[in-house]
């Protein structure tokens, strides 16, 4: 039973990072229909400012609970400002153009992202300091470890915020407004660029969340990393329906119990070929995926 | 005049307010991760103040270049397109430019293998240097980037043609590639009969792919064919017994050259040719495919799937034929990969080579066959001739795909949509020009 929980709990942690990253996916996806393929590299930059951040601070003496809380703001904080800057230069002129070059666009602005992190930091894995403390409560429980804990509850929370934001606020409406209908929400004075903007930026302090947290319970980076979790978290967010964000939450936590469960129970081989099976075989039962509105088409 | 002064130094002013605040913007971006290198085994931390300078610079030079191609863009690219189009009328209407062109062109490609050796009986005789020295390496990369040509030709039918966006698309050529190696390591099967082979079993599964995606539209079709492409190279890494995992296959036979001894070089400049010709043909089938009924059904399908349907096209049957016909290249081009390389393993066939492929043919212009060649070429060719640059290659790959893809939305070569007119009139030739332009 211990060992249930633990494959549980561990696909629970990987679940909720994905979710992290799918949100971001699925509401730039829902408001200007881009798969957004450098959103991976936004997540990876969060983990290494992250690190770069609390490594620099360490050698001054800090520790605990300051030092992550500071270093996650530092990465959050750049990673928004990463992923505005890359709607601005590689999104916002091709606005208008055929639907598949700014698909082209972004899998070039992650290999630029990739290779810039490369060229100035290094190849290696670096090891990321472990900067969530362990919890005297938890000493007793075997099967979860305190990290788990924390991304769990951060997930919730950040989940949580989101939801209320887009559904109470203005610019959540004005969000809502331009994914239904961009140019009706033009027209009712929404500034659809300045929404768009938001919409990067929320996704990749987001995904940048997700890079700090599990970046320090696996304890190490390179620059690779965001690539494998961005499709993974692609992944997830058509699972759960693309646009919708209580799917890409679904989507994430059943990607990460399924591998987390082929992993424990037949081999870690095959966790991937697992996932993407498990998605083939739902998309072919609900072909907009599990919470994705299936809208008929218009003659 | 001194208004005129008084503008120009405003607008001068505003545009170098602009470019600072662009490169202090990039600076403050770029900082931790260029600047900071902490050293945590030995506790110390390195300050790269240089690079932020040399960024900060850099930022505000191009930032003006930027602007300017920026606005030229928003000014309507009226003057570039009437160019290209000036060219492609030249190229209709005057039969003999069209048949110069194509003469040097294939001239060109016809004694490209032999250009080194050429080159070495003049240096020697006549003591000439080359600005590039062509070599057998050459000849190899040229290999590549035809085998890349026929990629994206197959791409462009499935993409391109049909409208059905695949990222999975390396799968086949995998499918090709390890048909060959492994029917060639256990029987001993030689590449001419199992060109064919290769080429109809990748068709065998691209309908297995298509037959579940069929319902599936737009970016749902994208990750399941993606998760497909991983899924096949995930059991090609995995399934040991099978495929002989990470370590690959090696020792597979060259092409048979039908008793013929060829030394390496020899053989290399054989493959080419074979692959010259290959191409050839991929390109005279996709054209006569793109006009014949099936390809009007493919192209009918991409604009409208009710309307389509509802003109009585067999909706599956054309779905179907598009994924087996665009899979049938990659197999063939994967047989004549595992043939060129005589080694193959999992790593070649991730999903960047899938999204290298769909670069060919969105780069170099969607559903158009020269577009398709050039985008290839580019592909291949620039970062093998950035080797010089050799860290920064990539880095300017991917900032390359990004600049092309903002200043050449439709690709570098859009392809012309066929029109039927009855008349030359101006207003049907400005349609057709508003076609084109949406196409």
């Amino acid at each position: 039973m211990d060992y249930f929980l633990e494959l549980f709990f561990g696909g629970l942690t990987r679940g909720s990072i994905y979710a992290l990253i799918a949100l971001g996916y699925t509401m730039v996806y829902g408001i200007i229909e881009l798969i957004n393929f450098a959103h991976g590299e936004i997540y990876m930059i969060g983990a290494f400012t992250a690190l770069i951040v609390a490594s620099a601070l360490a050698l001054t003496g800090m520790t605990g609970w300051s030092l992550l809380v500071l270093a996650a703001l530092v990465a959050i904080v750049y990673s928004a400002a990463y992923g505005f800057t890359m709607e601005k230069v590689a999104y916002k002129p091709l606005r208008n153009a055929p639907r598949l070059s700014p698909l082209i666009s972004a899998i070039g602005m992650s290999i630029f992202l990739q290779n810039y992190v490369l060229l100035a930091q290094t190849s290696d894995f670096l090891s990321f300091p472990s900067l969530i403390e362990e919890f005297s409560f938890m000493e007793e429980v075997t099967y979860m470890r305190s990290t788990e804990l924390v991304i769990f509850v951060t997930t919730a929370l950040a989940t949580a915020l989101l939801t209320l934001y887009i559904k109470f606020t203005k610019t959540g409406k004005a969000m809502r407004a331009v994914a239904q209908d961009k140019t009706m929400a033009m027209l009712l004075g929404i500034n659809v660029n300045r929404v768009i903007s938001v919409t990067f930026i929320i996704g990749s302090a987001l995904a940048a969340v997700g890079g700090v947290l599990i970046s320090s319970h696996i304890g190490q980076i390179n620059f690779y990393i965001g690539f494998i979790a961005g499709i993974k978290a692609f992944t997830a967010a058509v699972l759960g329906g693309i646009g919708s964000i209580p799917g890409a939450v679904l989507g994430g936590m059943i990607l990460g119990w399924t591998e987390s469960f082929a992993t424990g129970y037949v081999s870690s081989d095959y966790e991937d070929v697992f996932a993407f099976g498990l998605l083939v075989f739902i998309l072919i039962f609900r072909p907009a995926g599990l919470l994705g509105k299936s809208t008929s088409q218009k003659v | 005049m001194v208004d005129r002064v008084k503008t120009f130094m405003r607008t001068a002013g505003r545009e170098t307010a602009k470019s600072a605040l662009a490169a202090l913007w990039f600076m403050f971006l770029t900082f931790p991760i260029v600047v900071i290198k902490v050293n945590s085994l030995e506790g110390t931390i390195e300050w790269r103040w240089m690079r932020l300078v040399t960024i900060g610079v850099g930022v505000f030079v191009f930032s003006f270049l930027w602007r300017y191609l920026m606005a030229r863009r928003e000014q309507g690219s009226d003057g570039e397109r009437s160019l290209q189009k000036r060219i492609a009328e030249r190229f209709r209407s005057d039969r003999r430019v069209s048949v110069t062109a194509i003469t040097a062109l294939s001239l060109f490609a016809l004694v490209f293998p032999f250009i080194g050796p050429i080159q070495n009986l003049l240096s020697e005789s006549l003591g000439l240097h080359f600005f590039v020295q062509f070599s057998g390496y050459q000849t190899s990369i040229m290999i590549s980037a035809l085998i890349y040509v026929m990629l994206g030709l197959g791409l462009n039918i499935v993409v391109g043609l049909a409208g059905l966006l695949d990222l999975g698309y390396v799968a086949f050529y995998a499918v090709g590639a390890y048909f060959y190696a492994l029917m060639n390591h256990h029987f001993g099967l030689g590449f001419w009969a199992a060109l064919p082979m290769a080429g109809l079993l990748a068709a065998t599964f691209g309908v297995i792919l298509g037959f579940p995606v069929l319902r599936l539209r737009g970016d749902y079709l994208a990750i399941v064919t993606l998760g497909f492409g991983e899924i096949i190279r995930l059991i090609l890494q995995n399934w040991n017994d099978f495929s002989f995992g990470p370590s690959g296959i090696a020792n597979i036979s060259r092409p048979g050259t039908f008793g013929l001894d060829l030394t390496i070089q020899g053989n290399t400049i054989y493959l080419y040719y074979i692959m010259l010709a290959l191409v050839l043909f991929t390109i005279l089938m996709v054209n006569r495919l793109r006009d014949s009924r099936i390809g009007r059904a493919w192209i009918a399908l991409r604009e409208d799937e009710i309307a389509c349907q509802a003109m009585g096209i067999d909706k599956t049957r054309t779905k179907l034929l598009a994924f087996a016909m665009g899979a049938t290249w990659a197999g063939l081009a994967g047989c004549i990969f595992a043939a060129k390389t005589t080694f193959i393993n999992p790593e070649s066939f991730t999903f960047m080579e899938s999204a290298m492929i769909l670069s060919i043919v969105v780069l170099g212009g969607m559903g158009s066959v020269v577009g398709v060649m050039v985008g290839a070429f580019f592909i291949i060719l620039v970062p093998e001739y950035l080797r010089a640059f050799s860290e920064y290659r990539m880095l300017a790959f991917g900032a390359c795909m990004v600049l092309i893809m903002v200043f050449r939305p439709q690709g570098i070569i859009g392809s012309a949509r066929k029109t039927y007119m009855f008349k030359r009139e101006p207003a049907a030739q400005e349609e057709e020009e508003r076609d084109a332009a949406s196409a």
